[in-house]
Order: C-alpha cells, then sequence, then structure tokens
C-alpha cells in the first residue's frame, strides 16, 4: 500500500512497454506547502518521500546522519532535514528559499515547491505559487490561524490556485482533538470562503507520525475525510487552457535561410492548425497559419503547452514581443492596465520612478502611476497608502512607455503575470497580476495621465526644456536665439520663442522698470515658458533677467533637467560700444531710469549650463554651441 | 492537463521555452556540454527549439583531462556529426602543477580542473549565460536553485539572495561582467531524463550499457581502470567484471555498478527497484558536508 511505484514496476517489467506508456498517461500536479513557519512544511514532504518509498538509501543514510547532528526531533529522523538543502537552512532549522521535490505514485507525479514561512521570505513563497496548481496550507494544531497562514492563502489565492487544501499538523500534540481540528477548520474557512477557492478541504495530520498523510491514522476515528496523498491523487485541478482563445507569444525570429521565416514561441492558450487565420495583437494585421514545423515532421495541430515554430502565409513584420492570437478573439492591447502587485524588494516602491515590466517576452520600461490601496492580509481591508513596502500587496495602475498586448491574470497566467525590475540592480522586485486595462473611455484617470507633457513631447520627438538666455542688453541674448530657434525649425523641432518684444507688449504690458516690477515680469515669462514645457515644447527665453533669485525661481519652476540658463557674456563696454537700439546714451543722459548695467545691477550667473562669449566670435558659432550642447544631453535626437 | 500534453511532452516544451529565451535575450550564450546522458537530453532539446536552424550557441566541455575515452570520442563524434562548434577548454595551469585525482585528492582536482577551469573559460570567451544540464532531483542544494541562476562577476552564487522567478517571466537583465547560468533541465528527474532518451532515441555514451570491463575495487567503489595513469596499490587486482555507470565524470572519481542492463528498457527497468541515488557514485559529492552547496558558491556548475 505504501510502495505504489515499487510494487507497480515490479509486476510491470515483463511488460515494459506496456509499464511505461501508463507512466506517459499519468497526470501531473504541481503543488506547494505554505504556511507559517515551524508549521511542518519540510517534514510534511519529508514524510511523503519517506512512506512512499521514494528515498534512495543512502540519502536516507545522510538523513539519519544528519538528524543526529542538526535534528531537531531528539536523535529520531527529522524529515525537514531532507528538504531544506541549504548550510544555513540546516544549521538554523528554518527553510529559507523554495526547494523543489518530485515523487509519483502510480496515480500521478508531482512536483511539489517547499516553500518558506518567515515573512522575510514571503516572495520565494510566491515564487513557488507562481506555478503550482493546488496549495496545501499547514496549521500547527496548538498554534491555529496565523497571519502568516492568512497572507500564504491570500497569495495564492491572487496567484490564481484555485485549490486549497488546508492541513492541521501535529494533531499528536493536540491529543488528535476533533474539537481542536474543527475550530481551526471553521476559522480558516471564513476567512477563505472570500477568496475564489473552487475546492478547500480541511485534514487533520501529524506530519512526523503519519496520521492521514498516506495511511488513514487509528487516531481520529472521528474523521471521514481522504488522506492527504489519497487526496492530492484525486483533485481534479485541470483548467483547459486548450479551450481558451488562441495566444503564441513570439520568442524568437526562426531565419536558417532567406527562405524560411518562422515564429518560435510555446502557445499559452488555444489550439490552431494550419489554415487558420490568426493576428498580430498590436498591430492588428491578419494572416494565415501555414506550417507548425517542428524536428519531427509538421504538425496538424497544436495546443496550450506545446512549444512551436509557426510559419505564416503572408509576410507581415513580427518580431520577440509580438502575439499571434485567434483572429476572432483577441487579447488587450493599451499601455495602462491596473494590477494587484506584490512588493518584494528592500527598497519600498516608489510610485512615478521608472522599472522595468517583462510580461511574457516583452520588456518594456514601466511606471507605477497611481497606489489604489493596500491590502491588510489579516482582514482583506482595503487600506489608503503612499508605498509598497517588502511583502506588502496593493492594487495599482501601471503605465507602460509603449503598448502591450495582454489579457487578465484570471484568463491566463503567462498573458497576464509580469515581474517588475529595477533598472539599476537588475532585481527583479515586483510580481504583478493585472486585473484590466484602462482606456481613455473608461478612466477619468487615463487622459491626465496619458497626454502629459512626456506624451506630447514623445509625439514631437524631442524633449521640452527652456533655454534661458540672460545678459545685458545688447549682449545678442535675441540674435542668438533667434539663430538657434530657427535652425531648430528647419530640423522640424516645436519651439517657442518668449522675449521682450512679444511679452512687454502683450502679457506684460502692465509692468514697468521696478525691481518689484522686474520680479513680476519674470514670474509671468517664466510660468509662461513652463506651460510651454508643458505642451513639450523648446522654449527660447531672452530677457535681461538681471537677478540671480528670479532665475532661480524660473528654475524651480521646471522640472528636473528643463532649465538650461545661458548666460551671454558680453561685457557691459562692449554692449554700450555696440548700443544696437540707443539705449545706452539714452540712459547715460538720463532719459531712461533703471536701466541694467548703469542705474540699475546685474547679477552675472554662477552656475550656468552654458555660457557664450560674443565678443571674438560671430552669432552662428554660438549658436552651433547651444545647438551640440542640446544634442550632446539627448533634448533633440 | 486532462486532453492536454503528456508529462515528458510537457517537460520538453518548458525547456524549449527556456532556451529560445536565453537565445533571444543575451549577447553571447554557451552550452555547457559534460557529455553524460543529461548533456545529450539538453542537446538535442535545443536541435528541436531551433529546428530548422542550428542551436545558435556553441557547445562547450570543460575537460579536465581525465574524462573516460569513450566520452571523448562520443564528443568529438556528436560534434562532428551535428556540424556544431564544439569548445573544448582545459585548465593548462592545473596540468602544469601536475594536478591529478589520484594524488591531489578529489576536492582539490575538483577545484583547480574544473571550477577553476569552468571561470577561466568563461571569462576568456566572455559568455553572459551558459547552460548546464543540473536537475534539481540530483541533489538537496539543486533542489533549491532557480531555473535562471545569477552569479556575480565572480561568478558567485548567493543562495540566500536569489531572484524570485514568477511564471516564465525569467529576469533576464546583467550588468557587465555578470552571467547566469541556465538550467532547462531543471523540472526533470532522472526517469524522465531515462524515458526521454528512449523515446526519442537520443545517442549516448555506451559506458552507460552493461558490458564487461576491467575493473579494481577500491575503498567500497568499483573503478574502471580507463588507462595506464591508475597505478594498482598494494593487494589491488584488476578484474574483469559485467558493469554499467549511472553517471559519468572523471573515471577514477566515478564509481560503477554491477548490472546487466545493456540496453536502454533494460536500465529504465533497473531504474525502478534501484536503491541508491546516482549520485552515490560521484566521490566528489561526500567529501564534506553540503559539499555541492559549497562548490556551487564558488562556481561550480
Amino acid at each position: 500500500m505504501s510502495a505504489p511505484a515499487m510494487t507497480e514496476a515490479d509486476a510491470a517489467i515483463p511488460s515494459l512497454k506496456a509499464f511505461l506508456a501508463a507512466q506517459e498517461k499519468k497526470s501531473l500536479l504541481r503543488f506547494l506547502t505554505c504556511g507559517s513557519v515551524d508549521d511542518g512544511k519540510s517534514t510534511l514532504i519529508g514524510r511523503l518521500l519517506y512512506d512512499s518509498k521514494l528515498l534512495f538509501d543512502d540519502h536516507l543514510a545522510a538523513l539519519k546522519r544528519d538528524s543526529k547532528q542538526h535534528g531537531t526531533t531528539g536523535g529520531d529522523i527529522d524529515f525537514a532535514l531532507l528538504v531544506d538543502g541549504l548550510e544555513a537552512e540546516r544549521e538554523q532549522g528554518i527553510t529559507i528559499d523554495v526547494a523543489y521535490r518530485f515523487f509519483a505514485t502510480d496515480k500521478r507525479k508531482f512536483i511539489v515547491a517547499d516553500t518558506p514561512g518567515h515573512e522575510q521570505y514571503t516572495r520565494n513563497m510566491a515564487t513557488g505559487a507562481s506555478n503550482s496548481e493546488l496549495a496545501v496550507v499547514l496549521v500547527d494544531a496548538r498554534k491555529g490561524v496565523l497571519t502568516q497562514t492568512r497572507r500564504h492563502t491570500y497569495i495564492a489565492s491572487l496567484l490564481g490556485i484555485r485549490h486549497v487544501v488546508m492541513v492541521v499538523n501535529k494533531m499528536d500534540l493536540a491529543g488528535f482533538s476533533q474539537e481542536v481540528f474543527d475550530r481551526i477548520s471553521t476559522e480558516f474557512s471564513e476567512f477563505a470562503s472570500h477568496l475564489g477557492f473552487q475546492s478547500r478541504v480541511a485534514i487533520p495530520i501529524s506530519a512526523r507520525f503519519g496520521d492521514n498523510v498516506i495511511t488513514r491514522s487509528d487516531n481520529t476515528p472521528w474523521y471521514h475525510g481522504p488522506t492527504l496523498l489519497g487526496f492530492l491523487e484525486t483533485v481534479d485541478v485541470e483548467t483547459s487552457l486548450a479551450d481558451t482563445p488562441l495566444r503564441l507569444p513570439v520568442q524568437w525570429v526562426n531565419r536558417p535561410n532567406l527562405d524560411f521565416r518562422g515564429y518560435a514561441g510555446t502557445i499559452v492558450g488555444g489550439r490552431v492548425r494550419p489554415g487558420d487565420r490568426v493576428a498580430v495583437a498590436k498591430s492588428g494585421r491578419t494572416t494565415t497559419v501555414e506550417r507548425l514545423v517542428t524536428m519531427d515532421g509538421d504538425l496538424e495541430e497544436a495546443t496550450a503547452g506545446d512549444a512551436v515554430t509557426m510559419t505564416l502565409r503572408d509576410e507581415i513584420d513580427i518580431s520577440r514581443g509580438d502575439v499571434l492570437c485567434a483572429a476572432d478573439s483577441r487579447p488587450d492591447v493599451s499601455d495602462q492596465f491596473a494590477a494587484h502587485l506584490l512588493w518584494m524588494a528592500e527598497e519600498e516602491l516608489l510610485p512615478g520612478r521608472q522599472y522595468i515590466l517583462k510580461l511574457s517576452t516583452s520588456t518594456v520600461p514601466a511606471q507605477v502611476t497611481a497606489l489604489k490601496h493596500k491590502v491588510d492580509v489579516n482582514t482583506l481591508e482595503q487600506l489608503a497608502a503612499k508605498t509598497l513596502h517588502l511583502n506588502e500587496i496593493g492594487m495599482v495602475n501601471v503605465s507602460l512607455a509603449q503598448p502591450l498586448a495582454f489579457d487578465s491574470y484570471r484568463e491566463n497566467r503567462d498573458m497576464g503575470g509580469f515581474v517588475l525590475i529595477d533598472r539599476f540592480t537588475n532585481a527583479t522586485v515586483g510580481a504583478g497580476m493585472i486585473e484590466f486595462g484602462l482606456r481613455r473611455a473608461t478612466n477619468v484617470h487615463w487622459q491626465a495621465l496619458d497626454v502629459n507633457k512626456d506624451a506630447r513631447a514623445a509625439l514631437k520627438h524631442q524633449k521640452p526644456v527652456v533655454l534661458w538666455f540672460t545678459g545685458l542688453s545688447g549682449s545678442g541674448k535675441s540674435t542668438i536665439a533667434n539663430l538657434v530657434e530657427r535652425t531648430l525649425h528647419a530640423e522640424g523641432r516645436h519651439t517657442y520663442m518668449l522675449d521682450g518684444d512679444n511679452v512687454r507688449h502683450g502679457l506684460n504690458r502692465d509692468l514697468g522698470f521696478t525691481d518689484a516690477d522686474r520680479v513680476e515680469n519674470i514670474r509671468r515669462v517664466a510660468e509662461t515658458a513652463r506651460l510651454f514645457v508643458d505642451a513639450g515644447l523648446i522654449v527660447l527665453v531672452s530677457f535681461i533677467s538681471p537677478f540671480r533669485s528670479e532665475r532661480r525661481m524660473a528654475r524651480e519652476l521646471m522640472g528636473e533637467g528643463e532649465f538650461i540658463e545661458v548666460f551671454v557674456d558680453t561685457p557691459l563696454e562692449v554692449c554700450v560700444a555696440r548700443d544696437p537700439k540707443g539705449l545706452y546714451a539714452k540712459a547715460r543722459a538720463g532719459a531712461i531710469r533703471n536701466f541694467t548695467g548703469i542705474d540699475s545691477p546685474y547679477e552675472p550667473p554662477e552656475n550656468a549650463e552654458l555660457v557664450v562669449r560674443t565678443e571674438d566670435a560671430d552669432p552662428a558659432r554660438n549658436a552651433t554651441a547651444i545647438l551640440s550642447y542640446l544634442k550632446a544631453n539627448g533634448y533633440i535626437v | 492537463m486532462k486532453q492536454g500534453i503528456s508529462h515528458l511532452r510537457r517537460l520538453e516544451a518548458e525547456s524549449m521555452y527556456v532556451m529560445r529565451e536565453v537565445a533571444s535575450s543575451f549577447a553571447n550564450p554557451v552550452m555547457l556540454y559534460s557529455i553524460g546522458k543529461d548533456s545529450s537530453v539538453m542537446l538535442h532539446l535545443a536541435l528541436k527549439a531551433f529546428y530548422p536552424s542550428k542551436p545558435p550557441f556553441p557547445l562547450m566541455h570543460v575537460d579536465t583531462t581525465w574524462k573516460f575515452r569513450d566520452m571523448i570520442a562520443f564528443r568529438d563524434e556528436t560534434a562532428a556529426r551535428l556540424g556544431l562548434k564544439l569548445l573544448v577548454h582545459v585548465n593548462e595551469d592545473g596540468v602544469k602543477r601536475g594536478i591529478n585525482p589520484f594524488d591531489s585528492g578529489s576536492a582539490l582536482h575538483t577545484q583547480v580542473m574544473k571550477t577553476e577551469s569552468l571561470k577561466q573559460a568563461l571569462d576568456k570567451y566572455g559568455f553572459d549565460a551558459a547552460f548546464g544540464g543540473a536537475r534539481r532531483d540530483e541533489e538537496k542544494s539543486r533542489a533549491k536553485e532557480r531555473i535562471f541562476s545569477f552569479r556575480s562577476a565572480t561568478h558567485a552564487w548567493d543562495p540566500k539572495n536569489q531572484r524570485p522567478e514568477l511564471w516564465r517571466a525569467y529576469n533576464t537583465r546583467i550588468n557587465k561582467g555578470e552571467s547566469i547560468r541556465v538550467f532547462p533541465l531543471s523540472n526533470w528527474t532522472e526517469l524522465d531524463v531515462w524515458q526521454y532518451i528512449m523515446a526519442e532515441n537520443i545517442p549516448i555514451v555506451p559506458l552507460y550499457f552493461a558490458k564487461k570491463r576491467p575493473i579494481v575495487e577500491r575503498d567500497g567503489t568499483l573503478i574502471m581502470v580507463d588507462d595506464d595513469r591508475m597505478k594498482l596499490k598494494n593487494g589491488e587486482k584488476v578484474e574483469e567484471r559485467l558493469v554499467r555507470f549511472r553517471t559519468l565524470g572523471c573515471y577514477p572519481l566515478t564509481g560503477a555498478i554491477e548490472s546487466e542492463a545493456d540496453t536502454i528498457e533494460a536500465i529504465v527497468a533497473e531504474m525502478f527497484t534501484a536503491r541508491t541515488s546516482e549520485r552515490q557514485g560521484r566521490l566528489i559529492d561526500s567529501d564534506e558536508k553540503a559539499s555541492m552547496e559549497k562548490k556551487k558558491k564558488e562556481g561550480y556548475f
């Protein structure tokens, strides 16, 4: 009874082929064990391996040796040591990272992910859950349902696990009491019933002594349900992905020669045959499937899970990251979506910061634009939050640098699950599950978020910026600014020039030349420049702007890197000698009051991005220097 | 999956997915080819993943100069038959120092001729991703490893701080000098490997099949005398015994098992009655406690 694989194998050797054929037909169940620390997850897996006679003699010998050295069971075999494979784990008697173990019975093959119970290693639990179909949640009979029990159960449901087995472990330490078991199952049910599981069962066990793990226990006559293994062998977890719409994310374009162009990828939904109409999700182009090429010959049909190379009837532009889909049932295509996000890094989530998002075979820059709420894992309450810390879960809006094809995570894990990666450390910092796409029509915030400065600038293929020309009257500011604008315009850039002529005559005609009016003059010009920057323009401001504090005020109105101070550094004598408008002469004669350089001070910039000298260079060379600066710093490409 | 694909086809497809991700995401990948059954399966999967193209990366064998002669013959024949580029790297410094498994001990030999040699080779060619045929069912610390396993610029593995690896959204991003070890067979078991070799008719080194071979019993392990570099100790004698190997490595460090299994079918049948793990025949694993983890932290595959 306890050695199904062995007994069957012995009998089957004479008809090995038939036996192997039967092996081939076995279904595979991937499950994880989770729950709080010390609830006995590793011990349970060790017990399953031991009782199903899947331990080799040398492993067993090592286990007995290790148990004496590190064991927590007083010299008896400590099954946890079978799975806690890292030195640090065995020394500390805890599980740090997920371990994968493999076993089989005559009914099924199993891959079990043993996940850590400590809160700080929750991300490793999520790793194990992301590829599992069922969760075994352990609860210590003496401790009952803990925060970590709830957290893991919630994360399991969030990651799309639809079947949960709650085992009340260490029943031997609770006198195999039915009352204890009932109380814990009721408490668990109250929490888990809101989480959308398709099946939920509770089983009283003792992993250490084997009660109800593989064999039914005499210690629990009041329990009439299945044993744990009995349940795992028979539970139906099928989700027929093959019956969902076709999704083939392209991984690699296969071009061995000019006559062959195939699209290699794994079908993550649906089925496909040659002759089917398919569409490229992002471009919307449609074509017909020509062949499904494999090394073993062409396929007549491929279904979800198959890794294929597909050729198409028409030559259309397709590359890695494109999704080939059923022409009549396409995924969402958007650059915005709402998602649940599990934060997995010590450094907190920064809304607005740019991360790298990887979804299926696509990698794009992305930012969290709104954190709508975080979830209290104990009560499932939604709490207001400004950030997510390690292991916290929130509901967020994500904005992408370019649109992607996706489905909701509920419909398709591969098409709706994504990770966020830190741009500098390359660490995987977040795991997200898409709830739904956001569109203009369905989301009020969308417009505000989407058609923003970046969007407008992107359309113009430039980075918006203010070129703030400061310098004495007659220093050559306007001449140079004009040349710069003319060149930019000729290159197809979108610009606007603000100078005394078009501002003093309209917007600022109520202002004079007192110090107070000069400040207000600059304030209005700066605010106007800011609006133009928001519109995505390259703005050229040509104003004497003699005071440092006002120039600083203007600088601070703009975003980082959006203000370039250009000091047109022409000595007063030269300006006076040029005197293009005869203003210095009038000022000297007393006809103009408060004239900068004569009876009003000019405070030269201390940290201007650019300083141009006009005495021994002609304005065209000054303009070229400024344009080079713009190119070198990525304002224009 | 109920009406879906079989267990082996599912594993096959998963491995092909992993290989295609590597081909698309890295500038300079390589496949570590160790000539054993797992490497044979891995190579077969690569041929499938990129068909009708050839795999877009070379094979590399880190040769300790102590491999079975049959392995080297099989390696060269395989590369020639498939028309693949094969790089062979030997730690010449180790050879000059006279490092060998008999006199230097298995630990030093492995450290110098395998681990150090591998690091030399990866640095020499600047590979940013390297496939290995390791499986999670082989050993406890392997069971903990990611499919895409990050290595620092000094090739070190930090088991306590691995990148979370959700779904198939593998994080392939690295900075200059860093690399990723990729294990496409992570979720295969030893039995899966043999079943697949049988189902797909994959060529493997003849040493896996039972045959009369010259054997010396040393410290309870059956060592095959593959060449005259093996010196007999007092009282030892060479006997012809019917043996085969479950795993292949350096011949002085690889124990044979007595077996009559001379076909794949018989090997698979034998697997079902086996009471020891395949790594038991590897002398290098039992050198010290947690020795695999230690070696891996230092850069061993």
